[in-house]
This record gives C-alpha cells, sequence and structure tokens, in this order.
C-alpha cells in the first residue's frame, strides 16, 4: 500500500507543477501594471472581457500574439487618460465591432442571444410541470403505477 | 405516434431557423467591419519612399483608394500581390499600402523584388492606425470613396473574383473611369 501513496504524492505533486507553470505562463504573457491599483484591477477586468481578434477564443490578457498586446496598450492608455469602462469597450467597438466584446451588448441584433436561454428554461419547466402533473394526476387515480 | 409530434416538430423548426441562419450569414467567418459607412479613420504616417512627405488620409481625400494592409511578414500578402500588381495595371484606382509594424528595409527589398503595386506606402511601425481600422490580420483591403467614407472591406488575399465582383462595380462610373 506504500507505493499507492507514493503515485498518490506524485500525482499531486505534478499537478501542483503544472498549475504554477500555467500561472506563470498567464503573467508572462502581460506584465503590465498601471501606478493605481484600482486601475489595475479595472485594466485585468477589461483585458480579460475583450476578445483577441486574432485567435479569437482567447481574450487580450491571455493572448501572446502581437495584436493583443497593441490593443492591451490601447486598454491601458484609455485608462490612464481616465476613460470609463464604458468608453473603453465603446473605443473597441468602434473599431472591432460587437464581436470583440465576449459579453455582447443587449441589442435588437443581440436580443435573442440573451433571451433564448431564459425562454427555452421556462419552455422546460412548463414541459416538466405538466409531465408531472399528469403523472400525479394518475397516481390520484390510482390507476396503474407508472414505470419510473 | 402523437407524444412525438411536438418534439418533432420542435426540432424541425430549430433545423430550418439555424439552416437559415447559416445560409444567411453574410460572410461566414468573417467579421463585418463597423467602419463601413463611416468615415476611414485619419492618419498621417512617415512615407517608405518619400522620407520627405508624410501619408496624410487629408491628402487623399477627392478621389477613391484602395488601402491595402500588408507586410513582409505576412505569407498571404504574398499570395494576392500578383493581384495587386493587376489592379495597379488596370488604372482603375490608386493603391495606397499601409506596412503594418514591418521593417522598412524587408519592405524596400520586398517591393524591389515583387514590384510596387502602390502610389504610396504608409508606414505603421506602431500599429496604432492598424488598430483604428480595425485590422485583426493582415492582409486586409478598403475601398475608400472621395469622401473618405469607407465603402467595403476584404479580409484576406485580394482575389479577381472580388476586385471584379465587389471592387470595380462599386466604383463610380464602373468599369475603368479614371481621375
Amino acid at each position: 500500500m506504500r507505493s499507492r501513496g507514493t503515485v498518490l504524492r506524485a500525482v499531486v505533486v505534478a499537478t501542483t507543477i503544472t498549475i504554477t507553470l500555467l500561472t506563470v505562463r498567464a503573467w508572462a504573457v502581460d506584465p503590465t501594471e498601471l501606478p493605481d491599483p484600482r486601475l489595475q484591477a479595472r485594466y485585468l477586468a477589461l483585458t480579460h472581457e475583450l476578445r483577441c481578434m486574432q485567435c479569437q477564443n482567447e481574450s487580450l490578457a491571455d493572448s501572446p500574439v502581437d495584436l493583443a498586446a497593441d490593443l492591451r496598450r490601447e486598454v491601458r492608455d484609455l485608462l490612464l487618460q481616465g476613460k470609463s469602462d464604458e468608453q473603453v469597450r465603446a473605443w473597441m467597438v468602434a473599431r472591432y465591432g460587437d464581436f470583440i466584446l465576449f459579453r455582447p451588448r443587449f441589442s435588437p441584433r443581440t436580443a435573442w442571444l440573451w433571451l433564448a436561454p431564459g425562454v427555452a428554461l421556462l419552455l422546460g419547466a412548463a414541459v416538466c410541470w405538466r409531465i408531472v402533473r399528469g403523472r400525479s394526476a394518475l397516481v390520484d387515480a390510482d390507476s396503474e403505477p407508472v414505470d419510473g | 405516434m402523437n407524444r412525438f409530434a411536438v418534439p418533432m416538430a420542435v426540432f424541425a423548426a430549430l433545423v430550418v431557423v439555424l439552416a437559415l441562419g447559416i445560409r444567411h450569414s453574410p460572410q461566414k467567418g468573417i467579421i463585418l467591419s463597423p467602419l463601413i459607412g463611416k468615415p476611414a479613420p485619419l492618419f498621417s504616417l512617415p512615407s517608405l519612399n518619400d522620407p520627405a512627405h508624410a501619408v496624410v488620409s487629408g491628402d487623399l481625400k477627392g478621389r477613391w483608394y484602395l488601402l491595402n494592409v500588408w507586410g513582409t511578414w505576412c505569407v498571404e500578402c504574398r499570395a494576392e500581390h500578383q493581384m495587386l500588381l493587376e489592379a495597379r495595371d488596370a488604372h482603375a484606382l490608386p493603391l495606397i499600402g499601409l506596412d503594418w509594424k514591418d521593417d522598412d528595409a524587408r519592405a524596400r527589398q520586398w517591393l524591389t523584388q515583387f514590384g510596387n503595386p502602390y502610389e504610396a506606402i504608409a508606414l505603421d511601425h506602431s500599429g496604432r492606425t492598424a488598430v483604428d481600422f480595425g485590422v485583426y490580420g493582415a492582409p486586409e483591403t478598403f475601398l475608400i470613396n472621395a469622401q473618405g467614407i469607407v465603402v467595403y472591406k476584404y479580409v484576406g488575399p485580394l482575389t479577381r473574383d472580388v476586385w471584379t465582383q465587389e471592387i470595380l462595380p462599386r466604383l463610380p462610373g464602373h468599369a475603368g473611369g479614371s481621375s
């Protein structure tokens, strides 16, 4: 049983090392530090919610490509100029379109995107409710048992 | 069976909606530029061939031009180069190059080797102008009208089809009116 403990420890150590390396890599991509910690927090939030247009499933914060670095620089400069988060987003959208936002804004074009999950949930709940009610009616009527 | 009728109908409706969505998506995989129909971003950048004069967007007003974003590091740009030379020789409108985050010496060598399709080449060392144009991958080509409005944008190597079907028909007096 000792060998099993050793294996377990090796797994834990390997996992820890992997996670540490991944974290280090994330820091290496973007070493930017803004003078004010509140500005830094907003910078991190913004770069995580803006898409890297070149490698489209990564955020600006995570992407190592040149264009992402350019856009991070713009985010930093805009924040240092005192622009609000909404102004930074608008600046990006004016150039790259809604697609750059990982969290699309609510507009007539994106209304379905936002409402569809809620509608689907309501529909599902209605279906569930009908089935459950139908079955409990069967039980109440004391007819043949419902198979599970 | 009746109990399957409703789910099947819902499924069929979903298939139809998604199929229409795919069929009618304007350009598959291409992100529409928010700049179309809007004034092209202003720029004033050093010129590759004429150190004494900057390439200024304001100077280009009054005539239509193609702004072609390229770089010697861009493999696809090599693929469209022949088409750019043909476009130049068609004399339909001037081509302005935006050399994106490139090395000047290499850019000169590239143009000497493959031919220079551009009337002027603006050097965007910092990449700032490319960002203003919403460029996310070279080559990209913008058609800009005499009022300085972006009329059309194409992402990827320019092809003869794009040139004849998308760019030429949009020009005033279609089919080769020069300035």
